[in-house]
């Protein structure tokens, strides 16, 4: 179930697509920079964009930085929506129940297929990144990088610490994919799946700002998206970190038993 | 004879609305079961609950002699479905979309998968369709993939609800032809429909549903035994009634009614005395005029209270 799963998923051309335009921003941000050859001065923009112009191996950062706060959760929230929801507009859902498909089994295989586009997604705009940050900056595969902190780091610290990011990055999208895949047994559709999911994250951003907020600041989902910048501190601040791990964690239990709950009670009438 | 479908006391309630409101269903195998009823008289419900797709307030449902839902995961691949019409996924060809479905649950080695799907699409007369995707496909051919995927795991059971939708008459006559094939090869149908020509053509018991109550059912041949009265056709009524003097119990333009079980012996009357006969029949009720007289006005008509 979960190889059908992700041959549906993967067989899409709605998939491709996304991911295409996904990558898209991080170019044209790119493309521009090279052009003007105007960074942002440190500390200004998305975080590494300021680094970029004299080490390009930093540009995968750059560009996941770019695409988290806004791109890449419509994009998830998009395919996580749809999930189950998009099975019951088009009326397949009842085909599959009745094939039978068990509806935990069905559910796992959804949840195995939105996490494996997560992945690729997240990994091919950091590919995307690489191949434009070596390509149209300066490289310094000998010289290492600097980290934030200021000091330097070895080529070989970064890949490690990219690869550690690209791994952050993709749980606090499960944390997104979670909230869209239990809306998305709640409603037939797809379109309210993927709009609930995507209300919940522009409150928390929204409420994140807010001095009044800041009570239940350690407890929104979007409290620690950015934390995998500290991943490139020296030495590495795993605070943040490990809470926004453990944030994401307990996000993602309670809504996927909660989808569980409802999906295997619910009454299929679509 | 063995018992695939039995329903005791079925109930589903949404709200306030009891859609379906206590039904005893008993479909046996070998049976090509009409289940009739007008529109939202609950039949969807009852097949969805069937399948396992909607869950009973009360009540018991025995499929292929495993509780319901429970049992879903061993009965359901012994049963083929089509239920509201036919789902698939556009972009992909109707090939892959059965492939898909295939692949989806138990049962059928990925080997022999192919040769189970073209096999299916053969039997609907899609076996040439090819790679189009099915977004491109009319309304017929989508409801012919639809039944392909119900018959695709050789199913002991068929629940079809409204199969001849959106097919033009040949198809129609196609499907039935199909029908009756596998029926002879020992298939059970369950056949949900509002379309009374389409079940008395097909099936062998029926089922009447309104307003959420099984207020019929029986086999067709019983429902529509012969009443033991003689229909003629005549140009001249009046004359029959001279002939048949009191035999006569009803009379509507040229078509009377008389009492008397053998036509042959009212024709010799008849023709004794001189009068034009042109037709002769046994009366047996026809079934819409069955189902009338035992479901009461349309559950989808609304009238204003008084």
């Amino acid at each position: 179930m979960i190889l059908v799963e992700l041959r549906k998923m993967f067989r899409r051309p709605r998939t491709w697509a996304t991911i295409t335009v996904l990558n898209s921003l991080p170019v044209l941000v790119a493309v521009l920079l090279v052009l003007t050859d105007l960074a942002p001065r440190p500390g200004e923009g998305p975080p590494f964009l300021s680094a970029v112009l004299s080490n390009g191996a930093l540009y995968p950062l750059a560009a996941l930085a770019i695409v988290l706060p806004l791109f890449l959760p419509i994009a998830v929230a998009v395919v996580a929506g749809d999930s189950v929801a998009g099975e019951a507009q088009a009326g397949t859902l009842r085909y599959l129940l009745a094939r039978p498909v068990g509806r935990t089994r069905l559910l796992v295989a959804k949840l195995v297929a939105v996490l494996a586009f997560v992945l690729v997604t997240v990994v091919v705009v950091a590919a995307v990144g690489y191949v434009v940050g070596t390509t149209m900056f300066d490289a310094q595969p000998v010289a290492g990088g600097t980290s934030v902190s200021g000091t330097s780091l070895t080529p070989d610290e970064i890949s490690g610490r990219t690869l550690l990011a690209i791994g952050y990055v993709a749980v606090s999208m499960l944390g997104v994919a979670a909230f869209a895949l239990f809306f998305s047994t709640l409603t037939d559709s797809p379109l309210g799946a993927t709009m609930g999911a995507l209300a919940v994250l522009v409150a928390s951003s929204l409420l994140f700002t807010l001095d009044a907020a800041s009570p239940i600041a350690p407890y929104l989902p979007t409290r620690y998206w950015l934390a995998f910048v500290d991943l490139f501190r020296d030495p590495i601040l795993w605070r943040d970190i490990t809470r926004g791990l453990a944030l994401q964690g307990v996000y993602v239990g309670v809504l996927l038993v909660a989808a569980w709950a409802n999906f295997t009670t619910k009454d299929v009438t679509s | 004879m063995t018992t695939v479908i039995a329903t005791s006391g079925l109930v589903k309630r949404y709200g306030r609305v009891r859609a379906v409101d206590g039904i005893d269903l008993g479909v046996q195998q070998g049976d090509i079961y009409g289940f009739l009823g007008a529109n939202g008289s609950g039949k969807t419900t009852t097949v969805r609950m069937l399948l396992g797709l909607v869950l009973p307030t009360s009540g018991e449902i025995e499929l292929l002699g495993e509780r319901m839902p429970r049992a879903g995961r061993r009965v359901l691949h012994r049963v083929g479905a089509l239920i509201e019409g036919p789902a698939h996924y556009g972009h992909l060809s109707g090939r892959e979309n059965l492939s898909l479905l295939d692949a989806s649950g138990r049962g059928g080695s990925w080997r022999t998968r192919s040769r189970r799907v073209a096999a299916a699409l053969e039997q609907v007369g899609l076996g040439g369709v090819g790679r189009r995707p099915v977004k491109a496909y009319s309304m017929g051919m989508r409801q012919r993939l639809g039944l392909a995927g119900a018959l695709l795991r050789r199913p002991e059971l068929l629940v079809l609800d409204e199969p001849t939708n959106g097919l033009d008459p040949q198809g129609i006559s196609e499907v039935r032809e199909l029908l009756l094939d596998l029926h002879r090869d020992g298939t059970t149908v369950f056949l949900s429909s509002h379309l009374l020509a389409e079940v008395e053509q097909l099936c062998t018991r029926v089922g009447v549903l309104d307003r959420g109550r099984l207020v019929l059912q029986d086999r067709l041949a019983t429902l529509t035994a012969p009443t033991g009265s003689t229909v003629v056709h005549t140009s001249d009524p009046d004359r029959v009634r001279a002939a048949l003097d009191g035999r006569v119990t009803s009379v509507e333009g040229e078509r009377v009614i008389v009492r008397g079980d053998d036509p042959a012996e009212v024709n010799a009357r008849l023709v004794a005395a001189g009068v034009p006969v042109h037709g002769l029949a046994l009366e047996r009720p026809s079934l819409e005029a069955v189902v009338l007289a035992a479901a009461g006005a349309s559950p989808d008509r609304v009238d204003v209270r008084r």
